[in-house]
């Protein structure tokens, strides 16, 4: 609160900038204004993603070449209400506009986007962004909606009223955005003067005066705010109802999944054939070695288990996005808030805890929603308790081997299925546990209130969801591509110094043999030990790490395991695996989300010594049952 | 519909939901409820916010008076 309001500081240091010249450009807006969307079309392709430093707010940099000025750079700033530091949204952007952001040049202009369907609440931002005194255009988005249902105000006097130049523009058509070359073209050239202090500010903090301005301005400027959406209302009607809404939230919900692992997992399928081909042919060009070891065996395989995850990534960014832009996240949200609640958590939760079901690095990274951020960090750490895809193999290679098929309810539920949904259900257990104790904890959150917008409902723009999948899947392959491929590398050398060594006698080798009696009251024995050692970079190559081990193919293997395991070492592992944190990728999208190495550190402790402990106790409990 | 008249509730909150609309002489109506109950959605300045009773519950707001 305290420092929004002194912008004397900001004088004094205006010092470095060529006066008159810009090269930043900022872009501010508040939530659901479609600053995302202009962002978009201001830079195409060509931006980068980062945080911060030192905060977990996302940082969108481009340069302006959608509107033909590559020298230009612009800022995407996080959605914000007001320059009040409540979050660490407003906290972020009050230190870029003020250049006290390490990293980050000083604005040398602004671009202010507000939502013309609601500018009288909108102008209380422009009061705050005003007052830094930098130049600024004032971008009235989604003008054409404004002036089809009814609403009318009149820009001229709006400029005047500011102090500063008004367009109209619908970022959605890209309509209106020579206004904005015409301004930066302007502001170029030098000495152009300022906004000076003629312009009549509201005291500054006080949100009572921002809004007697706001109104004397929208009623000054013959503003008329046009019809509100029709079929917002009448769509909510329908999908918040008391019986239908949980209803067809329920058929969303299965719907998504139903294509993420009915189209998701044949493209995954296929493209881990594929990238196994790629691999064999540039093997076959590197003859056999120790070199085409490292490149296929090590790095090869390594990093294709995991890219073999990308299509279903993608796919649920895809729905997540479809979900977030149509406005339906947040009638989700509203719906889920009161099962959410019984947790600790809030609805804005359920959307990403859902996904991890399918896979955790999505999840996460959707967690972004979320303002409050213990909240936000307690989902992150439980989210890789659900039961992701890559669970599936070793659970399905356990469950052939030991379990029966003996049907329990009919030929439906048989005693296979039964214990695939025991698991499910136990991590789901150990979530809701976990943000249990977070939320009473350390992650305990003393008065944020749960405050949900309910944007109009809008229909998703390809372009803008092509964009959104487009960045978060590079995100997600630099993040874990990076550490997944040091991993792979480490592990690769391990298994195979000293050189001529057969795995069992290799470094990793010797490791899972003196593991051993650490891991045998689980009912694990040491081809186990090598597997669990393996499968830290992801979860599903302790099926192909087993294979080799007992050389054995599939079915093969599923016998191997019959005759070398007990039923209670094969269901703790399978219990370790529901809960431990055997993936790469999500530890370091853990790392960056939180923007530190403390969390994964933590998560990763805490899940593997939930994962030991439960293992043993259900081997200790199957021996016990005579087995 | 009633006209928002004080908000009972720490400064920070309170700015923060002022921003979001709720300043003194402000029209709500309520919408409607979440199909649990709970959180109620309100109209206010146009915008639909949903806000949990606890939350509610601190901002006081007095009757519309016939006639105005």
């Amino acid at each position: 609160m305290s420092d929004c309001c002194t912008t004397e500081t900001i004088d004094i240091k205006v010092e470095p900038r060529i006066p008159g010249k810009i090269r930043t450009v900022a872009l501010v807006g508040p939530p659901n204004s479609g600053k995302s969307t202009l962002f978009n079309r201001l830079t195409g392709l060509r931006q980068k993603v980062a945080n911060y430093p030192g905060v977990t707010v996302e940082q969108h940099v481009g340069k302006l070449s959608g509107i033909g000025r590559s020298d230009l750079m612009l800022i995407d700033l996080p959605g914000i209400y007001s320059l009040d530091s409540y979050s660490e949204d407003a906290r972020v952007a009050v230190d870029v506009l003020h250049g006290r952001m390490p990293g980050t040049p000083e604005p040398d202009a602004v671009l202010l986007v507000l939502d013309s369907l609601h500018l009288r609440r909108q102008l209380m931002l422009a009061a705050s962004i005003l007052s830094l005194r930098l130049p600024t255009l004032i971008l009235l988005n989604m003008s054409d909606l404004m002036e089809t249902r009814g609403g009318e105000v009149d820009t001229l006097a709006l400029a005047q009223e500011l102090g500063a130049p008004v367009a109209r523009i619908s970022a959605s058509r890209g309509t209106g955005l020579d206004a904005i070359t015409h301004f930066l073209d302007r502001k170029s050239e030098p000495d152009v003067p300022r906004n000076t202090g003629r312009l009549e500010l509201p005291v500054l903090g006080n949100a009572r005066s921002y809004r007697q301005w706001a109104t004397g301005i929208s009623t000054r400027t013959k503003y008329k705010a046009p019809l509100s959406s029709e079929w917002t209302r009448k769509l909510d009607r329908l999908l918040l109802h008391r019986i239908v809404g949980p209803l067809l939230f329920l058929v969303v919900v299965i719907a998504v999944f139903q294509v993420v692992f009915s189209i998701g997992q044949p493209l995954s399928d296929g493209f881990g054939e594929l990238l196994n081909g790629a691999g064999d042919r540039i093997g076959a060009y590197l003859g056999h070695g120790w070199v085409e070891s490292l490149v296929i065996d090590g790095i090869w395989k390594g990093v294709a288990s995991v890219l073999v995850f990308l299509p279903q990534i993608l796919l649920l960014f895809l729905f997540i996005g479809v979900l977030e832009d149509s406005g339906y996240l947040a009638r989700a949200a509203l719906i889920a808030d009161r099962v959410m609640r019984s947790i600790g958590l809030n609805g804005k939760a359920f959307i990403p805890l859902l996904s991890a079901y399918a896979c955790a690095v999505p999840a996460i990274m959707a967690t972004r929603t979320i303002e409050n951020k213990r909240d936000r960090f307690a989902t992150i750490l439980v989210a890789p308790f659900m039961t992701c895809s890559a669970r599936l193999p070793i659970y399905l290679l356990m469950i052939a081997a030991f379990i029966p098929n003996k049907p329990i309810l009919g030929d439906f539920f048989g005693m296979r299925a039964a214990v695939m949904l025991s698991l499910y259900l136990l991590g789901f257990l150990a979530a809701l546990a976990t943000a249990r104790m977070l939320k009473s904890s350390i992650l305990k959150t003393a008065s944020a209130p749960f405050i949900l917008e309910l944007p109009q409902y809008r229909l998703p723009t390809l372009r803008s969801l092509g964009l959104r999948v487009f960045d978060r899947g590079k995100v997600f392959l630099k993040q874990a591509g990076t550490i997944i491929l040091t991993v792979t590398i480490v592990l690769w050398i391990l298994s195979h110094v000293p050189f001529h060594a057969t795995l069992p006698d290799s470094v990793i080798g010797r490791v899972g043999h003196w593991i051993e009696p650490v891991i045998r009251p689980l009912g694990f024995n040491w081809k186990i030990g090598i597997g669990l050692l393996s499968s830290i970079v992801a979860r599903e190559v302790i099926v192909g790490t087993l294979g080799t081990l007992y050389g054995a193919d599939s079915l093969g293997l599923q016998a191997a395991l019959h005759h070398d395991l007990t039923l209670g070492g094969a269901m703790a592992l399978v219990v370790f695996f529901a809960f431990a944190m055997q993936c790469t990728s999500t530890l370091a999208i853990v790392r960056r989300e939180t923007n530190s190495w403390k969390w994964p550190a933590l998560q990763f402790a805490y899940m593997s010594a939930l994962a030991y402990v439960a293992a043993f106790a259900t081997n200790q409990i199957i021996l016990w049952l005579g087995h | 519909m009633a006209f928002v008249d004080a908000l009972e509730l720490p400064d920070e909150v309170g700015h923060h939901l002022m921003h979001m609309g709720f300043v003194p002489d402000a029209r709500v109506i309520v919408i409607r409820r979440a199909p649990a109950g709970d959180p109620t959605v309100y109209s206010i300045d146009g915008f639909e916010i949903a806000l949990r009773r606890e939350t509610a519950r601190s901002i006081k707001v007095r009757p519309v008076e016939e006639g105005s």
